[in-house]
C-alpha cells in the first residue's frame, strides 16, 4: 500500500486526483428500463498500476459501473475513456474476471485459461505456454488437464484468474471475484492477489461487498450509494508498506478504516 | 430379489409370465395366443426369411432419414426460438401442441400427401422425433449461463465462436431431447408402416395377421421390443459418456 495521505479520521478527508489515470469515467449514467437510476453521473478516474476498489451495499450499481467500464454494458449517458480512448465494447487492454467464475465446462484448465488468447489469434504452442505460465503463477500447477466440475470454487476462481492474466491486459476488472468461494479460501486468495499484484504491473478494478475486503487489498476505495447511484465518499487506506497479512488484520490503522467505512454505510443497510 | 432365502437371477419375474403364456396356449382358449415355444420356434422362421430383412433394411432406412430431417430441423428450430423471443412466441404454442398431439391420426394425411410408401414413413418418423428435439434445445439455449456470454464477448470472441459456445453450453440438454426423439422416432416409424401397411414390417405385419399365422406375429412384435429396447439403452449409455459435464456446470 503506497498512498500516503493524510489520515486525519474525519468524514471530510481529501484524496489526491490520479496523476496518470489510465481509466477515466466521464458523467455515466445508466437508465434501466427508463425507470431505475442504476448510475446517476458518475465521474471517476483510476490511477495506474493501483488496486481501486467499488464498494458499496447491494444495488448502487458497482457492478454495473464495472461492466460499463469493460464494454460489456453501453451507458446512457456519458462516457469511458481507457488509455485516452473511448470505450465502444470491450477490448484486449481489458481483461474480466467473472463472480461466478464464468467457466467453460467442456474445457480443461489448460483450455479455459488459454481462452483469451485464443481469441485474440495466438498460435496453439504459444498459447498453451504462456496459459501454462499463468496457471503456475496463480497455483495450480498440476491441474492443468482437469476439467472444472473436478476444481472447488476458489480453484476455479483461479483459473479464471490464470484467463484474465494470461491475455496481459493493461487493466483486470475483478466482479465480487471471491463471493461465490469460502470464507479460508477467500483469505487465502485476497493474500494472493496482493502478492500478484507485486509481480504484475497491472491495474485492478475491484468490485466487493465486504468492507474487510476492500480495505485489505485496495490502494483507493470508492464508496458507492444505492438509488440513484452516486458516489458517496473516496478513501484511500493508509496501512503501512510491506506489512504481513497477520500483522495487518490486527493493525489500528485497518481496524479503524473498516469501522468508519461501516458507520457510514450502515444508514443504507437499516 | 430373494425368494425363500434363495437369489433369484434377474429376469426371473419373464419366466413367470413366459410359462403362464405357455399354459394358456397349450389350453387353446385364444385363437390369438399360441403356446410361446410356437412362438419361440417361428422366430427363426421371420428371422431367416426374406421378407424380414428386407422390411428391416426399409425400415432402417426410413427411420435413419426421418431422424436425420429431425435432427437438422429440430435443432436449428430450438436454436431460433431459444436466441429469438419473437419467434419463441409464435412457434412455442405450435411446437407443443404437435408434442403431445396424436400424431398418429395425422398419417392418412401424409399419405394423401405423400403416398403410400417410404416418403410417408419419413415423414411420420420426423413428425414424431421433431418437436421434443427442438423443445429441448430451446430450454437448453435459455438456459445458457449469461456471464458464459459475457465471457467469451470480453475476450472477443467472433460471432461464431459465440455460436460454438452457446451450441456447447446447451448441448447436454440438446442431446437429451435427440435420445427422446430417436426413441420417439422407433414409435413413428412402427406406426407409420403399420398404417401404411404395404411396406416394412407393417406388410409382415398384416401378412401374418390375415394369414393367422399368430406365432409369427407374436415373434416379429417381440423382436421389435426387443429391438427397440436395445436401441434406447444404447443411446441411454451414449449420453452417459458426456452427462459428465451436464451435472457439472456452474
Amino acid at each position: 500500500m503506497t498512498v500516503a495521505l493524510a489520515a486525519d479520521n474525519t468524514a471530510e478527508r481529501s484524496v489526491p486526483k490520479p496523476t496518470n489515470p489510465i481509466i477515466e469515467v466521464r458523467n455515466v449514467s445508466k437508465v434501466y428500463g427508463g425507470a431505475v437510476h442504476a448510475l446517476d453521473k458518475i465521474n471517476l478516474s483510476f490511477e495506474t498500476g493501483h488496486l481501486t476498489s467499488l464498494l458499496g451495499p447491494s444495488g448502487c450499481g458497482k457492478t454495473t459501473l464495472l461492466k460499463i467500464v469493460a464494454g460489456l454494458l453501453q451507458p446512457t449517458d456519458g462516457e469511458i475513456l481507457v488509455k485516452g480512448k473511448k470505450v465502444t465494447g470491450p477490448g484486449p487492454e481489458r481483461a474480466f474476471v467473472f463472480q461466478d467464475f464464468a467457466l467453460m465446462p467442456w474445457a480443461s484448465v489448460l483450455q479455459n485459461a488459454a481462452f483469451g488468447l485464443k481469441m485474440q489469434g495466438v498460435g496453439k504452442a504459444e498459447r498453451l505456454e504462456k496459459a501454462r505460465h499463468y496457471i503456475g503463477e496463480v497455483g495450480l500447477a498440476g491441474f492443468e488437464e482437469k476439467y472444472p466440475h473436478e476444481l472447488s470454487g476458489g480453484m476455479r476462481q483461479r483459473v479464471g484468474l490464470a484467463r484474465a492474466l494470461a491475455v496481459d491486459a493493461d487493466v483486470l476488472l475483478m466482479d465480487e471475484p471471491f463471493s461465490a468461494v469460502d470464507e479460508q479460501t477467500r483469505r487465502k486468495f485476497q493474500e494472493d492477489l496482493i502478492r500478484l499484484r507485486e509481480v504484475e504491473n497491472k491495474t485492478f478494478l475491484f468490485v466487493t461487498h465486504s468492507i474487510e475486503e476492500a480495505v485489505y487489498v485496495s490502494d483507493r476505495i470508492v464508496m458507492l450509494s444505492p438509488r440513484p447511484g452516486r458516489i458517496s465518499e473516496i478513501i484511500d487506506p493508509d496501512i503501512p508498506d510491506g506489512i504481513s497479512p497477520d500483522e495487518l488484520r490486527r493493525n489500528g490503522t485497518y481496524l479503524d478504516t473498516v469501522e468508519e467505512i461501516w458507520r457510514s454505510i450502515r444508514k443504507y443497510v437499516e | 430379489m430373494t425368494l425363500f432365502g434363495y437369489r433369484l437371477p434377474m429376469m426371473s419375474s419373464l419366466i413367470v409370465w413366459v410359462i403362464l403364456w405357455e399354459i394358456i396356449g397349450r389350453l387353446e382358449l385364444l385363437l390369438l395366443f399360441p403356446p410361446f415355444s410356437e412362438v419361440i420356434l417361428a422366430l427363426g422362421d421371420v428371422l431367416t426369411s426374406s421378407s424380414f430383412a428386407e422390411a428391416m433394411r426399409i425400415t432402417a432406412i426410413s427411420y435413419v432419414a426421418g431422424l436425420a430431417i429431425a435432427l437438422v430441423v429440430g435443432i436449428a428450430l430450438g436454436f431460433l426460438m431459444g436466441l429469438v423471443p419473437t419467434a419463441d412466441k409464435m412457434l412455442n404454442m405450435w411446437v407443443n401442441t404437435f408434442l403431445s398431439a396424436p400424431l398418429s391420426a395425422l398419417v392418412p394425411v401424409f399419405m394423401i400427401l405423400f403416398g403410400l410408401g417410404t416418403p410417408t414413413v419419413i415423414v411420420t418418423v420426423f413428425m414424431f422425433a421433431v418437436w421434443i428435439i427442438a423443445l429441448d434445445t430451446r430450454a437448453g439455449v435459455q438456459n445458457i449461463s449469461p456471464s458464459l456470454i459475457e465471457m467469451s464477448r470480453s475476450f472477443g470472441a467472433s460471432r461464431f465462436e459465440r455460436f460454438k459456445i452457446t451450441l456447447f453450453a446447451a448441448l447436454p440438454e440438446i442431446l437429451a431431447g435427440v435420445r427422446l426423439g430417436m426413441i420417439r422416432g422407433v414409435k413413428g416409424v412402427v406406426i407409420g408402416q403399420l398404417l401404411v401397411s404395404i411396406i416394412g414390417v407393417g406388410a409382415l405385419f398384416s401378412l401374418y395377421q390375415q394369414n393367422f399365422l399368430m406365432a409369427h406375429f407374436w415373434a416379429l412384435v417381440l423382436l421389435l421390443f426387443t429391438l427397440a429396447l436395445t436401441f434406447a439403452e444404447i443411446v441411454a449409455r451414449f449420453e452417459k459418456r458426456i452427462e459428465y459435464y451436464a451435472g457439472a456446470r456452474s
